[in-house]
């Protein structure tokens, strides 16, 4: 059973027509080839997949694409202000080695866009509370908290965005 | 794309979606937030063959305070609640803060947690403490099912297959009560191994007027405990009472024991629990006059 979805995604609109039984996360990487959108577990366990959803951090693998029709997204290759440029976060996620193999960043980025605005000047305690929806194997986490408080102090413009040394 | 093949049916309002539970009955199931269904699908624990998309019903949203009761809609969000929770009711506050993780409150509602029923989540015991009910529709007519009349088994309610939860509804606690809420979880946003929610009031003596005790993952259902609000009930209260209180409330419990945790470790836990909560709320109350 096919259904037709229309979608902005980064700002860009969009016309599929679905299979009902697709996640938003198939739309996103199958049919519109933004794979930066990854699928870890595929029942919302991992975070690896969260996009935002009119603005609102979600699990791309817990809704239908056939949900998404009249609604905006944005994922991980709509964070960048502009061509190379790194967003914030990115820089400081960058900066503060707070990856290794990246299969769980651009979950945690979309949640820490949503998350830094509502928690401008979060504490460590808070950035692990977000953390605990996304499962990373690598880090053991210490530099992903590291690389969010460093991100908060630079949109808070109290100092210049993180270059990499 | 993980779950078995279904017919989709989008419901634009409250009548449509009832309408179409009618004509399909058991075949099909109700998707609201869908942060619980669609694992199961995924993992083809469910396989139903039309799944009856709400979230097109606006007629089934909001979330309205009014006389003391508050009333959820079907679409209300856990974030919806939580958002509103922060300056009205701390006890909400907290319970949410452990319902899994934002992003999954963001789009998991209220009515669609308490009528899928897992026994281990926090919002069913709070039905259950805070006097609740769920409305269910079916076509041609209503009815206001209470909290103690909603859950049957682990994932089993007293909704019928034509049915549609519309709406739950919540008696917020009596002014100057006392709340309080704590649970055992392996991880943060995990399901709860063992938790407990208590309401607490006390009358112009200082004794309790209001008491309500529920646990939550300690069996197949949401519990309020009989016992623990009875040895409450009209006494002062004293640390020996609440803990008497507590230990007569994990007594009266038989929880499962799994791979998590051993019963006699949750009934042991509940009661450890049931004393610092109750000791929390006494400790929030205000005495009335």
């Amino acid at each position: 059973m096919k259904r037709a979805v229309r979608v902005t995604v980064n700002g860009k609109d969009y016309e599929r027509a679905v299979d009902v039984r697709s996640t938003l996360a198939d739309l996103l990487r199958e049919d519109l080839d933004l794979t930066g959108t990854h699928v870890g577990c595929e029942h919302g366990v991992c975070g690896a997949c969260t996009v935002l959803f009119d603005g609102e951090p979600v699990r791309a693998c817990l809704m239908l694409a056939a949900q998404a029709d009249g609604h905006e997204v944005t994922t991980i290759e709509g964070v960048a202000p502009f061509g190379e440029a790194l967003h914030p976060i990115q820089e400081a996620f960058w900066a503060k080695h707070g990856l290794q193999c990246g299969y769980c960043t651009p979950g945690i980025i979309m949640s820490a866009c949503a998350f830094l605005k509502e928690h401008p000047a979060p504490t460590d305690g808070e950035i692990r509370e977000m953390l605990a929806g996304h499962l990373c194997r690598c880090t053991g986490y210490h530099f992903i908290v590291d690389a969010i408080a460093e991100a908060a102090r630079a949109l808070a413009g109290s100092r210049p965005a993180p270059t990499v040394e | 794309m993980k779950p078995a093949p279904f017919e989709y049916v989008a419901a634009s309002s409250a009548a449509d979606a009832v309408e179409t539970l009618r004509r399909y009955g058991d075949e099909a199931k109700v998707l609201a937030g869908g942060q619980s269904l669609i694992p199961m699908l995924a993992l083809r624990l469910a396989r139903p063959s039309v799944l009856v998309d709400i979230n097109g019903c606006v007629d089934l949203d909001g979330l309205t305070e009014s006389g003391g009761t508050l009333t959820v809609g079907a679409l209300a969000r856990q974030s919806g609640l939580e958002r509103w929770a922060r300056t009205r009711s701390p006890l909400f506050a907290e319970a949410l803060g452990w319902v899994a993780h934002a992003p999954i409150r963001n789009r998991g509602t209220v009515v669609g947690s308490l009528v899928h029923a897992d026994p281990a989540s926090e919002l069913p015991a709070l039905l259950l403490c805070l006097d609740g009910a769920v409305v269910a529709r079916r076509k041609g007519g209503e009815r206001v099912i209470p909290a103690d009349k909603v859950y049957l088994a682990p994932l089993a309610t007293s909704l019928e297959s034509d049915e549609l939860a519309t709406a739950a509804r919540f008696t917020l606690p009596p002014e100057g009560a006392g709340w309080g809420f704590a649970e055992v979880a392996r991880r943060h946003g995990d399901f709860a191994l063992v938790g407990c929610a208590a309401v607490l009031a006390l009358d112009g003596s200082g004794a309790v007027s209001h008491a309500r005790l529920g646990f939550f993952g300690v069996g197949g259902t949401p519990v309020r405990s009989g016992p623990g609000e009875a040895a409450l009930a009209g006494q002062q209260p004293t640390p020996a009472r609440l803990a008497e209180a507590a230990k007569a409330a994990a007594a009266a419990l038989s929880p499962d024991g799994d791979l998590h945790a051993s019963a006699g470790y949750r009934k042991t836990v509940a009661g450890t629990l049931a004393e610092r909560v109750l000791t929390a709320a006494l400790g929030r109350c205000r005495r009335a006059g």
